[in-house]
Parts: C-alpha cells; structure tokens; sequence
C-alpha cells in the first residue's frame, strides 16, 4: 500500500467496477444476433418491406385454418369422429387415453396431439411402433396441417375445418 | 413448451473471447484485494491465476472437441462470478487470518474438473432420463445421509456428513438428482397429469395415483426441513419442484395449490419450530435492540450486513477497504453484503446482470431444445440458480428472512461449488443439442419415406437369403 499513491488505488477501484460492466455488456451484446428477430430468424413473420422484395415468402405459407374435428380414417375405429377443444389429446390403447385406439399395433400411451398457436402438433411419447406424419416417422414434435393423415399402428387419423 | 428456432453457428470463438475479458475481471479482482500485502504478485497469486486461467482454456478446448454448438456466454459468466468469489473470500481471510481461499480454490479445480469429466462422459442430456427412478433413490439416499451417524450438526443444522478430509453437503447435489427425477417423471405423465381427474370448479384436479410419486419427493424436500433444521434448503426444493410442474402442465391451478402448500407449511413450522420463529421474529423486529443483542436468533447478522451495504453506497468502498468482515459468515452466508460493501451498488448490480444473464441462457435453452425432458431439465437446474439468488439475495437485504442458502459460485463451501459446476455441464450439454443445426433442416433427407425404407430392408433380406 506504501507505495501505491492514492490515485492508483481510486483508478483501480473504478477500474474494476468498470471492468465488470465491459463483461456485463459484451455478454450481452454477444447475444445481439440471438435477440433480434430478423430475416435470418425463421421465427419472425416478414416485414411489410421483406415482403415486396420478396413475394415468395408470404405465398409460400400454407393457407392455416383452425382444425375443428379429428376424423378417424382407417382402422378398427374407422369413422370415428372427435371434436377438438383447446386442450392436448392423448392417443393410445390405455384407458386414460382421450381416444382409445383398439388397435393391437398402438402402444398404451402412443402419441400426442396439441394444440399451439393456431396449428395443432403432434409428437411421439416413446411408442413401439413409431407415428407417421405423412409416411415419415415423427423424430420431434411436428405440426399436422388440415387433411394430412398420421398413421398410428393401423390407424389413420386425420384432422378437418 | 415451444420450439424455438436457432441460426447454427459454433460460436466458440465469441466464447474465446468473453473467456479473456471475463479471466481479466477475475484476475485483477485477485491483484486488487492483495495489494495491501507487502508483496501483492508473490507465488499464491500467480499459481491461483495461472491456474483458473488454465482450467477455464481446458474447459473451453473440450467444449471445442465435445459440444461445439454449446452455448458461448455460460462459460465466461460462471468463470467471472467464481473469481469474484475467490477473490473476497481471499481478501476475508486476510482480514480475519483464516485460510479459507485456499481449499475453496482446490474445490474450484475439483467443481471444474468435474464439469468437464460430466461433458466427457455423457454425449448427450437424453442418456440422464435413464436414471429417472435412480434419480429419486440417489436423492433420498443424499438427504438421508446426514441424519445417520456419519452427519455433524453445525450451528443447529444437520445438512452436512463427515468425508475424512473434510465436510459435505449432499443436500446441494441432491437438488440435480431431483430435478432430474422431476424432469423425467414429468416428462413421461404429463398428458395423464394434466387430463385425467376431476374438474373442481376453474381447477382441473390430478388423480392422486399420477401424482404419488411427487408427492413422495415433496415429502422428502419437506422432512428436511423437520429433521435437519435447514429452511433454505427446504425453501429451494419446494420452488423446484412447483416450478417444474407448473412448467410441465401450465396449468394456474397448481400455483394456487402450491401457494396454498407454502401457507400452511409456513405457518406449522412457525409454531411447531422455535428457531423458524425466532427467524421470522429477527427479520420482522431487526432493528429491535432486545433483538439485535439476544443469544440465539439475533439480527447482529442481518443487520452488520446492512450497515455494511450502506457503508458501500453507490461506488463502494474498493475492495480491500472496507470492513465486511464485521459480518459473521461473511464469506459464505453474507458475501452479497461483503461484495455490495465494497463494489457498491454498482459494482453488485454488475454480478446480479451476471446472474440474470446466466438464468436467461439457461431458459433460452430449455425454448430451443427440442425433447421434453431437456426442456423441463433446463427450466428446473437454471431455476435452482435463480431461486438461489433471490433467497440469498432478499436474505441479505431483509426482504425476506434470512436462510441459509449458498451464493451459487461465489460462497465458500465446496459442495455448493460443485454442484452448481456440474448444473452448468448439464445446461452446456442441453444447450449444444438445442443449437446443434443437424435436425432443423428438413425431415424428409434423414428420413426416406416410409414406403420406400420398407421395400429397401425387405430387398436387402432377400439378399442375404439367396447364398
């Protein structure tokens, strides 16, 4: 301390605090890109300029409209219609089930289906013998768009406006 | 629980260089609070430097080679907030001629080494769903340990056991093991938690059957409280374990159960618990000077601490030029207070944005993983944190009683370190799959269509039939 003179020591006191906001505000500005939502964000719906430069990106959208029933297909419980609320409907042989699937080819708790924003998604809960959206096995949750069958066991199931 | 999408890029290199800045505010918190030595830049300082630096460039390597895509910021931050600690835990020991710093600075190398053993050894945080039920018993096992013969009590706290070189506090790795538990519980039933049972009203009611087993853990986090004496702990175990149901179910009903919970289980143990009384009687009556001078739950502490806060004002005293260590435990329960004294509220607010941002990375993460197990795993460890905080936090500046709970990264104590070091490798791990770019392109080129894959197989055995 002697021979530290007592400028040093209040540079070094500011110093520090000041050190410690530079972390505090590179750490943030590092997570700039992670914030703004921009055109390489795919989350972001585009902006009315994006839009006329850019016609694709509003046509490409799929036309969304609310799903309302979910209709039973093929299968053993063929014709089997259901009305869909706002909760998650759990599809499987188990009787906690929302819709008991007979279907010896379905495990007991098979898969999910949920609502988020105005698209309804569904996702696999560990079955056996896997969901197909389309012909593809589901890996993660995917949205179901209107018309598009989803194969459980031998079910197929569907959703409708 | 949504799906958010991310812009695949490793960004290791950002993380190279918040590393740097955060070594530096580390080191030269270290340089600082030695300079009233004869000798500030002897050997203890350069090998502590030397080897945090050391460490944190392994660390940042094996991120490198094991998890590319991990998150860049939470590695600078935690490094940044460890040094910080070290560094007022040093500058207390000089005050009071202790030698804590040195074995919080081994417990530093072992927390750290551990971390990086955790991203080395588990590729991926999915492998951890497999110790669901493991999980459970690993963690009534942790938080039975100190109540048999191999615990000590110390200071009317039954939380620690005796490991031959030294004291430890299961407790603290018990709270990954039961976010693990919870997670994968919640994970698997929460379709059947949330749609089976009765509607009560607005409340949709879980069967008791679905929820058995949470209820085990609850009363597990609940008979802490009873039989170790420790409130914080207890504190920390309940929010854990609300937060993650309500973040499984979104349903309200269960903040109100949990409310409801809270109210009844604080008001038992008020009257049941003398010293849960003579807390809330210490934080209600502080400035009381019958109070303040009592034996046994007396606001001598909370109160120095606050004395100690003022002390600091807005620029703080400087570190090494105040007196935190007026404070009992001012280097573990009271360090917020002791670091406030001397960085100021500036300084303090500087390590509480810290904090946010390190719980911010921690729920970014849970919205970008794609599994329901990684994304209530993230929600639930970075909560610990959070919560951790706020109780030591609002401990500290009376808003509310004052329990024990550790500063993650910066009290001294070696069991807190290193589990909060290993909750940091598990979010890197959830992270790095939340942001590895592989499965965000579309489905259809890892996954041929189903009808082809079948005629594909069936000809590949045919032709293993034909020789």
């Amino acid at each position: 301390m002697s021979d530290l003179s007592e400028l040093t020591l209040t540079v070094l006191r500011y110093g520090f605090l000041v050190l410690i906001w530079i972390l505090v505000i590179s750490v943030v500005s590092a997570l700039r890109r992670d914030l703004v939502v921009g055109s390489r964000n795919r989350l972001g719906t585009p902006s009315a300029r994006q839009v006329r430069k850019h016609p694709e990106l509003v046509e490409e959208a799929p036309p969304r409209t609310t799903a309302r029933t979910l209709v039973v297909t093929e299968g053993p419980l063929q014709g089997t219609t259901l009305q869909l609320a706002s909760s998650p409907i759990l599809l499987g042989r188990a009787q906690e089930a929302t819709l008991v699937l007979e279907d010896d080819y379905a495990s007991g708790r098979h898969a999910r289906l949920f609502p988020q924003g105005s698209r309804w998604f569904i996702e696999d809960l560990g079955s056996t013998n896997g969901t197909f959206l389309a012909g593809s096995q589901l890996t993660r949750a995917l949205p179901v768009d209107l018309g598009v069958p989803v194969r459980i066991g031998k079910t197929v199931i569907e959703l409708r406006s | 629980m949504s799906d958010v999408l991310t812009v695949p890029k490793s960004r290791r290199n950002i993380e190279a260089l918040l590393l740097v800045v955060a070594l530096g505010v580390a080191i030269s918190a270290n340089l600082i609070v030695g300079l009233d030595k004869d000798n500030p830049l002897d050997s203890a300082f350069w090998t502590q430097s030397g080897v945090l630096a050391g460490l944190a460039l392994i660390f940042h390597l094996v991120l490198r080679f094991r998890a590319k895509y991990a998150d860049p910021v939470i590695l600078p931050i935690v490094i940044a907030l460890n040094g910080i600690g070290l560094a007022m835990i040093y500058r207390i020991d000089l005050a009071n001629d202790t030698t804590v710093a040195e074995s919080q600075f081994l417990w530093t190398s072992v927390a750290m080494a551990a971390s990086i053993a955790v991203l080395l050894v588990f590729k991926n945080h999915r492998v951890l769903r497999r110790f669901t039920y493991i999980s459970l018993i690993a963690s009534a096992v942790l938080l039975l340990l100190p109540l048999t013969p191999l615990g000590l009590e110390i200071n009317g706290a039954r939380i620690w056991i005796n490991v031959g070189f030294g004291t430890f506090q299961p407790g603290e790795i018990a709270k990954i093991t039961l976010a693990i538990f919870f997670a994968g519980y919640l994970s698997t039933n929460r379709d059947l938690i949330l749609l089976a049972g009765k509607k009560v009203g607005p409340l949709q009611l879980p069967r008791f059957k679905d929820l058995a087993p949470m209820v085990v853990a609850w009363l597990v986090s609940i008979g802490v409280l009873i039989f170790q004496r420790d409130l914080g702990s207890s504190v920390l175990f309940f929010g854990l374990f609300m937060v993650m149901i309500y973040v499984a179910t979104s349903r309200f009903s269960w903040i109100l159960i949990g409310l409801l919970m809270i109210i009844a289980g604080g008001f038992a143990a008020i009257q049941l618990f003398s010293h849960v009384s003579l807390r809330i009687d210490s934080w209600i009556n502080a400035f009381d000077p019958e109070v303040f001078n009592r034996e046994a739950g007396s606001s001598f502490q909370v109160v120095q601490g606050l004395f100690g806060l003022a002390n600091g004002g807005l620029f703080g005293t400087g570190l090494g030029e105040g007196r935190p260590d007026l404070v009992i435990y001012a280097n573990s329960d009271m360090i917020i207070a002791a670091l406030g004294e001397e960085l100021g509220l500036i300084g303090l607010f500087g390590i509480i944005m810290l904090f946010v941002l390190l719980v911010s990375r921690g729920i970014r993460t849970a919205l970008g993983t794609r599994d329901g197990f990684g994304k209530l795993l993230a929600c639930g460890l970075s909560f610990t944190i959070a919560l951790q905080c706020f109780v030591v936090m609002g401990g500290v500046t009376r808003l509310i009683p004052l329990t024990g709970l550790t500063t993650p990264f910066m009290s001294a104590g070696g069991s807190s370190l290193l589990a909060n070091w290993i909750i940091v490798a598990i979010l890197l791990l959830i992270s790095e799959s939340a942001r590895r770019p592989a499965v965000t392109g579309p489905m259809k080129d890892s996954f041929p269509d189903a009808q082809d894959f079948r005629t594909g197989s069936l000809t590949r055995q045919s032709r293993e039939v034909s020789p």
